[in-house]
């Protein structure tokens, strides 16, 4: 082997040139292969949570436990709004890909309402249960249950401002079907904020304490 | 992991066919209707809750999970697109999902059985 | 998201760049320069790295006056240098220290500045990410040890810092706060970096260099990342219910009210052991560079290698109870955990046969470089081998809490990481700064570090065996443990001495290096790309980016067999090597957000300690840095060159304009 090979030639220098975002390694886009590891990370954190409320589930303490005061129905409503933002948000990306720009707005608008509903909906589970005894500090399964709800409604609401960032940046005129990716990627995290729903739904509210 | 040792670098035009299989969505239809059926598995869970119209009996808590996990599973493959795009991303999550799920679930029962 | 870029580096060459930018008429954006002002912008992974190395080697001397505080006062019996309360914050900041503020970022530098040029890329996925990282580390570190001045002292629970110690009821100062929020900064800086990392390796290789063929000094660190990657979120769900205990009275550990103190430990130490892989595989990988190099023979069983640090990084989650043996976890956990860490001494004890193999009939050189990576393998063996006697829980039933376990993890830490990562320093030292350090300097400083580590912490093990406990401020005479204490101290003075010696090699080889002649892009005819482009390595690292046709590349640019099978020179370096000279890279902006970014981090901390108001203010700050942030574009896909005009549009009198190249 001599020197040559090291020096690449000339049609891979262009094709190394940055302009075209499939010029990786594996032909897939950078931010997009990064939301997918930093998701794989969040399971570890949400696993975190949800095992510490659900071993200290009936440790009241002697006092209310948040099982005690779960509004079921309540919650229904509101985990079935967050369920369907999940569809408003893959109908604004698939509008913007298409270069529909008004439509996508309008889906993102509509998505960051549903997730609006849903986090004043968790604003007003917190109230009623501090109402009725079930307060932070509390006892063990009270702090556990605040902590990770608390901790998902801030993810949601994250969420909401990254959509309503786009949301301006399409009044702007900025969000093109160029920028699609950009769509993607913020619906990434807004659809996996929505399965650790659909698991804190099931696993925390559904199935019966004991 | 280890399938993209055998990706080379791809020509830019490759790359670009790669992109159109890569993006080929489904329509807003199929959406729709996945929702449809995300609506309704959600309709039985909650129907779950009134005891009084039907007793799941002991079937009860392995049927919640399991609509759970299609739930997941529809969200994932079809919202967050797993199924149309490359395997690579999938891994990432799975990777951390397993092993999430495998060691709190150690966790969570060392401390309830394995005394 | 916001705050990553959105397509990826602009690697060929470009005409003349333009960086010029001023996005919200705040800072002018910056150009890469040489000042100082220039490393606080910088995005290139080559001075992150640096930024990395230099910092982590600052905190090493912390965390080393905190050592000799340590043995002196447990240099005889009944010592009095500490008091009770002080010895513990001590010895607790000491450990966090050297794993979090010295270890991880010693590592991080290594994986900075190798990553991207072992793989023939020209920086990292995300520059601006990267510098993120970096900042983010430094505002914790700093953080961190604030606690001494405005805290009320240093955290006193322990590297663990296990529940109930670390309730107000027993640590009633801030310390345990600052460590709490100090530690889920550092997460979030190592959590980042392990994504632009692991992006890196995947998505930026250079062609032809597939996964099989990366340096195995990429392989463990990628591995690394992926283990930050998943256990960081662990820790950082621990510290948060920590800090909701202690700063907002929730009752995750408060055994009065029901709460279980073994969730901390398990949650520590699921995290826990898969970080003491995150602290040796980068050593590993270190050391699997320069074994080959200086034994001329490409590295044995490359395959086993990989695979076994995969091993290695799989099983690493299995095992973690090992370290809660006697917390009164059952038989059966004891049991089965048991017999996990029995098994991964197995892919471990691969890796040792295989640099072995590799050393076997090779040519060897001793160099100052491969001194430290042999004497890696020697006592990393040592520490693992006591390891192996704690796997067996009677055994440890022993052990747990006293000195033989600080002798333990001290071997294959000190043993293991420390005098790898030394080994790494020596051996890429000419590729980083263009001079190299001084052997014989470096000699004096192998042996008397060696020396002296193996005199404070080989008695450890008797002393342990002897019943003197971990954590003791002090102990009574009588007891036998007099002789061996007095020898751990003097060891420690040894090792404080070869620093020195090595912070004066720094100096004095840097000061030689105009007499000397310049090592030149590969000084130790090594395998792997970096050594093919100059020393030190121009900004754009590659002048054009390398085709790569097989495992240690670089080393089969310059070597071939002959009709005989004999291997033969077949060009010199200075054919081979890249010249450097390239001009006109595209090379991304650097840009002041990720700094802005970082310093809202520790206002916030600050503000959950004393006052939440401080704590809006930091996290307004960092919100609107992000906003900047996003709002700075790297480059724009389809307007690279013009897209500058474009902005400037909404932002007029910019007085950049003018100083514009173009
Ligand atoms: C200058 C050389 C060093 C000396 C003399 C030294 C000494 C000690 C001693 C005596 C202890 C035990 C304190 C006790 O349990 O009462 C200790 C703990 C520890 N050391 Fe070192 N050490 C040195 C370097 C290092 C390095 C380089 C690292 C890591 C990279 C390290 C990591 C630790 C850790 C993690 C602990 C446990 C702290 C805890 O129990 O919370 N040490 N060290
Ligand atoms: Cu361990």
């Amino acid at each position: 082997m001599s020197a040559e090979p090291l020096v690449a030639d000339h049609a891979h220098e262009v094709s190394d040139h940055g302009h075209d975002p499939h010029a990786t390694t594996t032909g897939l886009s950078h931010i997009k292969l990064a939301m997918w590891v930093f998701l794989g990370s969040e399971c570890l954190l949400f696993g975190g949570l949800i095992s510490t409320y659900l071993l200290y589930k009936t440790r009241g303490n002697g006092r209310t436990l948040p099982t005690d005061v779960f509004d079921i129905p309540f919650t229904s409503v509101s985990s079935f709004v967050l369920l369907m933002s999940s569809l408003t948000m893959v109908l604004a990306l698939s509008a913007v890909s298409r270069g529909e720009a008004e439509a996508g707005r309008t889906w993102l608008l509509a998505t960051a309402l549903l997730g609006g509903v849903f986090v004043g909906g968790q604003v007003y589970e917190f109230t009623a249960f501090v109402r009725e005894g079930v307060a932070f500090t509390t006892n063990p399964a009270s702090s556990a249950f605040f902590t990770l709800t608390g901790f998902h409604g801030v993810h949601v609401s994250l969420g909401i401002v990254m959509l309503m960032s786009l949301f301006v940046a399409s009044v702007k005129g900025k969000l093109t079907q160029r920028n699609a990716e950009t769509v993607e990627i913020v619906g990434l995290y807004w659809h996996f904020v929505d399965i650790v729903w659909i698991f804190i739904f099931t696993v925390i509210y559904l199935i019966p304490a004991d | 992991m280890s399938d993209t040792a055998t990706s080379e670098h791809s020509e830019p035009d490759t790359a670009a066919e790669h992109h159109d299989t890569e993006h080929a969505h489904p329509s807003d239809w199929a959406y729709v209707k996945i929702a449809v059926v995300l609506a309704v598995i959600t309709a039985l869970e909650v129907f779950t809750y009134f005891e009084s119209v039907v007793d799941w009996g002991v079937a009860l808590v392995p049927s919640l999970i399991f609509m759970m996990i299609v739930k997941f599973y529809l969200v994932a493959t079809w919202f967050m697109h797993l199924r149309f795009d490359s395997k690579l991303f999938g891994r990432m999550f799975t990777a951390g999902l397993i092993l999430a799920v495998g060691v709190y679930l150690v966790t969570l029962t060392v401390f309830e059985f394995w005394v | 998201m916001a705050i990553t870029e959105k397509t990826p580096l602009e690697l060929g060459p470009g005409d003349t760049a333009r960086y010029a930018e001023r996005p919200l008429g705040v800072f002018t954006r910056p150009q890469e320069g040489r000042g100082w002002r220039d490393w606080l912008s910088t995005v290139d992974h080559k001075r992150i790295g640096i930024l990395y190395g230099a910092s982590a080697m600052f905190f090493f001397l912390v965390g080393g006056v905190e050592a000799l505080l340590i043995r002196l006062q447990l240099a005889a019996p009944e010592g009095s240098v500490l008091g009770a309360d002080v010895y513990n914050q001590v010895y607790t900041m000491h450990g966090v220290t050297m794993v979090f503020l010295f270890i991880m970022p010693l590592a991080a530098a290594f994986a900075n500045y190798f990553i991207p040029l072992q793989i023939g890329a020209r920086d990292v996925a995300f520059p601006r990410l990267n510098a993120l990282s970096y900042w983010i580390w430094l505002s914790g570190a700093i953080f961190l040890n604030t606690s001494w001045i405005v805290g009320g002292g240093g955290a006193d629970c322990g590297w663990f810092c296990y529940s109930t110690n670390s309730g107000v009821a027993f640590s009633p100062s801030h310390g345990v706060d600052f460590y709490a929020i100090g530690l889920q900064i550092l997460g979030i800086a190592s959590l980042v970096s392990s994504v632009n990392l692991i992006v890196t390796c995947l998505n930026m290789r250079a062609p032809g260099m597939t996964l099989m063929r990366m340096p195995v000094l990429t392989w463990m660190l990628l591995i690394t990342q992926f283990l930050l990657l998943f256990a960081l979120p662990v820790i950082t769900v621990a510290l948060f219910l920590l800090m909701f205990d202690r700063l907002f009275d929730a009752q995750f550990f408060n055994p009065d009210a029901g709460a279980d103190p073994l969730l901390w430990q398990h949650l520590f130490w699921i995290f826990g052991h898969p970080e003491v892989y995150i602290i040796i595989l980068p050593a590993f990988g270190v050391v699997s560079e320069i074994i080959p190099t200086f034994s001329r023979k490409p590295l044995f069983g490359y395959e086993f290698m990989v695979f076994s640090g995969i091993a290695i990084g799989f099983m690493g989650w299995g095992v973690w109870a090992h370290h809660m043996f006697v917390s009164g976890i059952g038989p059966i956990s004891v049991a089965a955990f048991s017999l996990s860490t029995m098994f991964i001494a197995v892919p471990t004890g691969v890796k040792v046969l295989n640099w072995l193999a590799t050393m076997w009939g090779g040519k060897l050189r001793f160099t100052v470089a491969m001194k430290f990576a042999v004497a890696t393998v020697a006592m990393f063996t040592i520490g693992g081998l006591s390891g192996v006697t704690h796997s067996v829980a009677p055994a440890d039933t022993q052990q747990t809490d006293t000195y033989y376990i600080v002798a333990h993890f001290h071997y294959v830490i000190f043993g293991g990481g420390v005098l790898g990562l030394f080994a790494g320093l020596y051996f890429w030292w000419p590729k980083v700064w263009g001079h190299f350090l001084n052997e014989r300097l470096g000699n004096w400083n192998f042996w008397i570090m060696l020396v002296g580590f193996n005199l404070t912490f080989g008695p450890m093990h008797i002393l342990g065996l002897q019943g003197m406990s971990r954590r003791i401020d002090t102990y009574a005479r009588g007891y036998g443990f007099e002789f061996w204490n007095m020898a751990a101290t003097v060891g420690s003075l040894l090792i404080a001495v070869s620093v020195l010696i090595f912070m004066w090699n720094v100096v004095k080889s840097k000061r030689d290096a105009p007499h000397l002649p310049p090592p030149g892009p590969d000084p130790w005819d090594a395998r792997s790309l970096e050594w093919s482009i100059p020393s030190p390595v121009p900004t754009h690292n590659f002048d054009t980016v390398p085709q790569v046709h097989g495992r240690d590349e670089w080393w089969h640019t310059k070597y071939a067999e002959n009709d005989e099978g004999q291997v033969v020179r077949v060009a010199t370096t200075e054919e081979a090597a890249q010249t450097g000279e390239a001009t006109g890279v595209h090379l991304p902006s650097p840009s002041f957000w990720p700094l802005a970014v970082a310093v809202g981090l520790p206002l916030i901390g600050y503000g959950l300690i004393f006052n939440l108001w401080l704590a809006l203010v930091g996290a307004l700050l960092t919100i609107a840095s992000l906003y900047s942030w996003a709002m700075e574009p790297v480059d724009d896909p389809d307007a690279a060159h013009d897209h500058h005009e474009e902005h400037h549009e909404d932002d007029d009198a910019d007085p950049d304009e003018e100083s514009d190249p173009r």
